[in-house]
């Protein structure tokens, strides 16, 4: 697999893609939806979203918070504060939802998830898996890979709900907006299928993508305690990269 | 092939070699397990002891010869049959390798889960009694990462023996071991074959513990192996790789230094 070639310059980002491709298609190769598997997904769900919970309340808050800060001083120069509720909820369903909440999740789940899984082989589990006859694609990868797509959408209405409530404290508990105008406006120009379940659709891609990317960068970490370190660091970036490449591309073509 | 071997090898390793990029690890080897005896495969650190391992589980391709497990060729093996085979040996790994996100319970129901269809009472009365035979019934709720060292290789041992393998392989059972954990692992693992009947591969390179518990002896060095034999005829051997290895001499034809240009001339260049 490893060329001389095919380890130096541009040649190893190819590789990679490549890798990782063939890499998704053995993890799918086999699936049996047991009982098992899916209690397994479901409990991966819990640990994926659950450990996301704190930061992606808190981030949602304040991102609603300074959004509306913003939006709210550029309106005031064309004397249109009244569209500000409007304007949050767009780009919240539209982008900053789905975006920032991939890219939080890649943070905290997804590097504990490379990390999960790089230890697993450094300390012979994934082997002790194999040598029972389970095959760990199936038992360990698949599971987490699907957890992601069910807990990134999640955890992106949960976010949206926080920063539309960061919004209201600051419209109109700090700068008086009327409360009909803001929920009023935001109700008639915001369409539940192209803005919402479109962003909703995003963040299962995402979340797809961070997971992904997080079980193989774990599944390839050097088996020691500096390429475990290191597949998580890969795992951020490479995770933030493709997040925001995909949503270019998705929001060109789709939205 | 297979038909004029005598029936009592459990595993056979025939004229096999392995190559890791540049390095050849093993070079022609032939290897005997008869059935239902204990062997120990010996050999300084390095020597592949746990590649022979390896090949015996299929997880590793021989670059030629072939390994044979119950007269049959691991390396045609279909996928199924090798998951057949495996389930049918138990190995214990190193460090034990338990789950560490399961308890010691969990750790050894799960092979039981897999592939059985057991009703969860049965599944618990064997998970118990394997965790009573290694002594830490005990522990069965604790987390590995609450054991000592040993309790998770006696853990790992009772959770390898789940499924009753009829082949079961050990790797450096005895490393990092104190004088009684030591000497439990010994009495497990030659109660095993003595009551059960398991036909048991031991790599070791305690060379004072070999003969306590094993029927016959490898020794590999340097790609193949050098001796062989029942633990008293290495004993008196007069060759002098088995003798350095023996008796534990730090330098004889396996070398003390890694291949290196003259000292002369590294110091003086």
């Amino acid at each position: 697999m490893r060329g001389p070639m095919t380890d130096r310059g541009i040649f190893r980002p190819v590789r990679d893609v490549g890798r990782a491709g063939v890499f998704l298609v053995r993890a799918f190769g086999r699936m049996r939806f047991g009982r098992t598997q899916w209690l397994e997904i479901m409990r991966q769900v819990y640990f994926v979203g659950a450990r996301s919970l704190v930061i992606i309340v808190t981030c949602g808050f304040f991102v609603g918070l300074v959004l509306t800060l913003q939006t709210y001083d550029t309106l005031s120069r064309f004397g249109a504060t009244d569209a500000v509720g409007t304007v949050l909820a767009l780009s919240l369903f539209r982008e900053l939802g789905p975006v920032l909440t991939a890219i939080l999740f890649a943070g905290r789940a997804g590097t504990s998830v490379t990390a999960e899984i790089g230890l697993m082989r450094a300390t012979e589990q994934l082997d002790a898996l194999d040598l029972m006859a389970i095959d760990p694609m199936e038992r360990i990868v698949q599971p987490r890979l699907l957890a992601g797509v069910v807990a990134v959408p999640a955890l992106t209405l949960i976010f949206n709900l926080l920063a539309i409530l960061g919004g209201v404290v600051y419209a109109i508990f700090l700068m008086k907006v009327s409360p009909g105008t803001f929920w009023g406006n935001m109700q008639v120009n915001v369409d539940l299928g192209r803005d919402f379940l479109g962003g909703v659709f995003k963040s299962a891609v995402f979340g797809f993508i961070v997971s992904w990317l997080s079980v193989f960068f774990g599944w390839y970490a050097r088996p020691t305690g500096e390429g475990v370190a290191l597949a998580t660091t890969q795992t951020v970036i490479a995770s933030a990269i493709s997040v925001l490449l995909v949503d270019f591309v998705l929001s060109a073509f789709l939205l | 092939m297979t038909q004029n071997q005598p029936s009592e090898l459990a595993i056979l390793l025939e004229g096999v070699s392995v190559s890791r990029g540049e390095r050849v690890v093993l070079e022609d080897l032939r290897l005997a397990v008869p059935r239902g005896r204990i062997t120990a495969v010996m050999g300084p650190s390095g020597s592949g002891k746990t590649t022979v391992l390896r090949l015996i589980t299929g997880q590793l391709q021989p670059d030629a010869g072939q390994v044979l497990v119950g007269g049959e060729d691991v390396g045609e093996m279909s996928a199924s049959r090798l998951n057949r085979m495996r389930r049918n040996i138990g190995v214990l790994l190193q460090n034990g390798a338990l789950f560490t996100d399961l308890t010691c319970f969990d750790n050894v129901a799960l092979p039981l889960r897999e592939h059985t269809a057991l009703p969860e009472t049965l599944i618990r009365r064997l998970v118990l009694a394997k965790l009573q035979a290694v002594g830490l019934r005990g522990a069965s709720d604790f987390y590995p990462r609450e054991l000592s060292g040993g309790m998770v290789r006696r853990v790992a041992l009772a959770r390898a023996l789940a499924l009753d393998p009829a082949i079961m392989l050990y790797d450096e059972p005895f490393a990092g071991l104190d004088p009684i954990s030591l000497g439990a692992s010994l009495r497990l693992i030659r109660d095993l074959n003595r009551i059960l009947g398991i036909t048991s591969v031991v790599t070791t390179h305690d060379v004072a513990e070999v003969p306590k518990f094993a029927d016959y002896c490898y020794i590999i060095a340097d790609r193949r192996v050098v001796a062989s034999g029942t633990p008293a005829e290495l004993r008196d051997a007069d060759e002098r790789v088995v003798r350095q290895f023996m008796d534990g001499l730090p330098d004889g034809p396996v070398p003390f230094h890694f291949p290196a240009r003259p000292l002369a001339e590294d110091l003086l260049a």
